[in-house]
């Protein structure tokens, strides 16, 4: 039980942290209609994230609620990937990060809607839907700015060489995803196979021989999480025990 | 046919209800007033998505981060429209965003007071949106179609906001002392800035009687303001609050609420550049479109390529 919590704690914290790095840009996108498409991908994350704390609230016991698990855990506690806590920087970053993340939603939720718990395989049958698209919209865009001017490609090069490096993690199993036997292998396989081909047409090379970091899944963060959380769960932290 | 005319035509038509549309001819002065009017209120749908942007990082609950992310996210929707609905006037929408980076165009000046407290998310869609509203209904029937049409769909949103803002408020009101001093604070700073939305008196508003004539305007700014008061003097009983005017009281005779005396030349400072926050939001709304020229050039570039594609 206590590897199924972690686990669906995990999933919850990465589309949380995407969420709310998402929802930074609200209001300040390039385009109107591109600052709509990614505040509705935000949303969409943040309701993932609400979907499955519950269900973690639940299995936790304890009185756990959805916020309290959103608000109440410290940056030790907090099992995201490192990928989706990196900052936004320019457009181009917050897009290739977007894509590399959400490609591995896409493949993972695809395996958990075929997965013997019945919630989670419920929640990840309604979240893929959402993902299927954010994968389109991702795509579309690093390929636009891979293959866009000098400016953009350069700009897309700085991404990869920013994020390349946070990639590793997310296939790399926890103690709870090996007894849950989610398997990653085959799951890193259908990604790399995908970031392939897209970056081809992008005409942006993956870099080689990367040195991945790790740490997030067990709670060991970039400096970039003690910020986030800070910011997010300052109402929470200044005025407990309230309804809002 | 002379130009006597076609202009009584143009004023009858109005006259007889029947829609304005882009195609029609028009005067250049209803074409030019328009442009104005729509792109202003474009411009305050985008800029207003600034003041609670600023509280999306920030929100209380899970909950209310996705209700205040849905709501930013319909006013950039709105923006949309009503960018779309100048340009059938013949304006483009990059010419729009150039008159508001130069001060040429102006926005909602309401938008220029900082969002100090979570409160004020509540306090903004209740009063803010609210006066809004009583702006926005009669211009479901404005004259020009585009402009109409546009309205309808945003009147429905921004009713839903409204009640969604005065939910955040009914809820501090119930909660805790801290809850409740933010809930009254926040009134208190939001007040006289929301009565101001409807613009000066009547007496000092050129523009009213040709718009009213146009049907572009239906009703003059003291009439709404009025409304407005009314409506809100009963709902801030609700939330066992009170509005900021000692003078605030039910005239029998009137059959409206009496209130104080607005404080104009705060109001035509704010308008002048002087508000809390007039340079951050313009300068936000600039750096936007600045840091995203290389985003746009790209993404137009890209399509240049395919296009020359396909044609070869």
């Amino acid at each position: 039980m206590k590897h199924l919590t972690d686990y669906i704690l995990h999933l919850a914290d990465n589309a949380l942290i995407m969420g709310q790095r998402n929802a930074e840009w609200c209001g300040h996108g390039p385009i109107l209609e591109q600052d709509i498409a990614l505040t509705n991908i935000s949303l969409d994350l943040i309701g993932q994230s609400r979907y499955l704390y519950q269900y973690a609230a639940e299995l936790a016991g304890n009185n756990a609620t959805e916020d309290s698990l959103a608000y109440l855990r410290t940056e030790r506690e907090f099992k995201n990937c490192l990928l989706t806590e990196q900052p936004n920087g320019d457009w181009g970053q917050t897009i290739l990060k977007q894509f590399l993340f959400s490609t591995y939603q896409l493949y993972l939720f695809e395996w958990l809607q075929q997965y013997q718990d019945e919630r989670l395989k419920a929640i990840a049958a309604k979240a893929l839907k959402e993902v299927t698209y954010h994968v389109r919209w991702s795509s579309e865009w690093v390929i636009r700015l891979g293959d866009g001017t000098e400016e953009s490609k350069q700009r897309m090069l700085n991404a990869i060489d920013a994020l390349w490096m946070y990639t590793g993690e997310m296939f790399i199993p926890s103690e709870s995803e090996m007894a849950l036997q989610i398997p990653l292998d085959r799951i890193y396989k259908q990604w790399d196979a995908k970031t392939k081909a897209v970056l081809n047409e992008a005409t942006l090379l993956i870099p080689e021989k990367v040195f991945m970091q790790k740490g997030g899944k067990s709670g060991v963060h970039t400096e970039y999480l003690g910020y986030i959380l800070t910011e997010m769960q300052y109402m929470q932290r200044t005025y407990p025990d309230s309804e809002w | 046919m002379n130009s006597m005319f076609w202009e009584e035509l143009f004023q009858q038509k109005i006259d007889n209800e029947i829609k304005i549309e882009p195609k029609d001819r028009m005067p250049e002065k209803y074409r030019q007033t328009l442009i104005r009017q729509i792109s202003q209120h474009a411009h305050s749908e985008i800029v207003g998505m600034l003041p609670e942007g600023n509280w999306i990082t920030r929100a209380p609950s899970l909950k209310r981060k996705a209700i205040l992310l849905a709501k930013v996210q319909d006013e950039a929707g709105h923006g949309l429209y009503l960018y779309s609905a100048a340009e059938t006037l013949g304006i483009s929408r990059d010419e729009m965003y150039n008159q508001l980076h130069t001060g040429k165009a102006k926005y909602s000046s309401i938008f220029n007071y900082p969002t100090l407290t979570w409160a004020d998310m509540g306090a903004i869609g209740w009063l803010v949106d609210g006066a809004a509203i009583m702006n926005q209904v009669p211009l479901c029937r404005t004259s020009y179609g585009p402009y109409a049409r546009a309205m309808v769909r945003i009147c429905k949103e921004e009713s839903f906001h409204q009640r969604q803002g005065f939910e955040i408020l009914l809820t501090l009101s119930k909660g805790t002392e801290a809850q409740k001093a933010m809930c009254q604070d926040a009134i208190d700073r939001w007040w006289w800035p929301s009565i101001m939305m409807f613009g000066p008196t009547d007496d000092a508003s050129p523009n009213t009687e040709q718009s009213m004539r146009w049907k572009i305007k239906r009703f003059s700014n003291d009439e709404l303001r009025q409304k407005f008061i009314n409506m809100i003097a009963e709902q801030v009983k609700i939330l066992g609050m009170t509005l900021p005017d000692p003078d605030l009281k039910w005239n029998e005779e009137r059959k409206q609420y009496d209130f104080g005396k607005i404080n104009w030349e705060e109001f035509w400072n704010v308008l002048a550049g002087n508000g809390p926050c007039n340079k951050q939001r313009l300068h936000a709304r600039i750096k936007a479109w600045e840091d995203g020229a290389w985003v746009r050039d790209a993404a137009l570039a890209y399509s240049e390529k395919k296009q020359t594609h396909k044609a070869a």
